[in-house]
């Protein structure tokens, strides 16, 4: 059997909700597993980690061919909100937390939870603008030694 | 999966290759203490035990065990507390600690 893996480090840099679900699963999960884990939000990933942002995260509607709807029908106003609330409906039934609450509970468990100092200084955001769970912000020399050791996902 | 067995508390039981118990039934309180031990966990305190039976409750009830998020919702242990008590993971632990099959979830 190979060497179970004991600490993973996810990097989230989409803000949309099929962007950032995976991340959080994953990282929820190893901490079910019990590795190690953190995560680190960066560019868009912010928004999961922002006050104001959090609970406003979106499917992406446009550009997004998994979703088997015309580009155009896509970009209509209203059209990402309708789909994300479909979606929210039917994870809610499959008892998957909505993000703000996931992340509150990623952080419950245990995990590290960060922003990268690059997207922070880019979108001019400080610890004041995102959520108490968040444990620092880091530059990405800072994460890699946060992440020594382990795996690096990448999302 | 394969088929083991194990000896907790003078008995033999049939665990599969993880360690689970096959047969939920098979498990008595007595030998929770001893799959602790195996599991790193020295003692179980009053709260493991809250844990513990929280999980024979719902598998009797559902037939699967609960997942981190409903423990720490109505197991009236809380989700930090619960990684505090199991390390390496509260749901597959405790499942284990409580004779139960692994919680097949993703959340």
């Amino acid at each position: 059997m190979s060497d179970p893996i004991e600490k993973v480090s996810i990097i989230v840099s989409k803000g949309s909700l099929e962007g950032v679900y995976p991340a959080l699963i994953m990282a929820n999960g190893a901490r079910a597993e019990g590795i190690e884990a953190n995560l680190f939000f960066t560019f868009f990933g912010l928004d999961v980690v922002h006050r104001s942002t959090i609970d406003h995260i979106k499917v992406a509607t446009v550009g997004n061919p998994g979703l088997h709807l015309a580009t155009m029908a896509g970009g209509l106003p209203g059209v990402s909100s309708v789909m994300t609330h479909y979606l929210e409906k039917k994870m809610e039934k499959l008892d998957i937390p909505p993000i703000h609450e996931f992340v509150e509970m990623i952080a419950d468990t245990g995990a590290g939870i960060y922003a990268c100092k690059a997207s922070t200084d880019l979108f001019e955001l400080t610890e004041d603008d995102l959520i108490e769970q968040v444990m620092d912000i880091i530059t990405v020399g800072e994460f890699y030694s946060l992440a020594a050791g382990g795996e690096i996902i990448f999302t | 999966m394969s088929t083991a067995t194990a000896t907790y508390a003078g008995t033999t039981v049939a665990v599969n290759d993880e360690g689970f118990f096959e047969d939920p039934s098979q498990w008595t309180e007595a030998m929770a203490p001893e799959i602790a031990r195996e599991q790193g966990i020295d003692e179980l305190a009053e709260p493991h035990w809250q844990v513990i039976k929280f999980m024979r409750t719902e598998y009797a009830e559902k037939g699967t065990g609960p997942t981190v998020r409903v423990l720490g919702k109505t197991s009236g242990v809380s989700i930090k507390q619960l990684y505090q008590l199991f390390p390496k993971g509260p749901a597959k632990t405790a499942a284990k600690i409580a004779g139960i099959p692994k919680p097949r979830g993703c959340i």
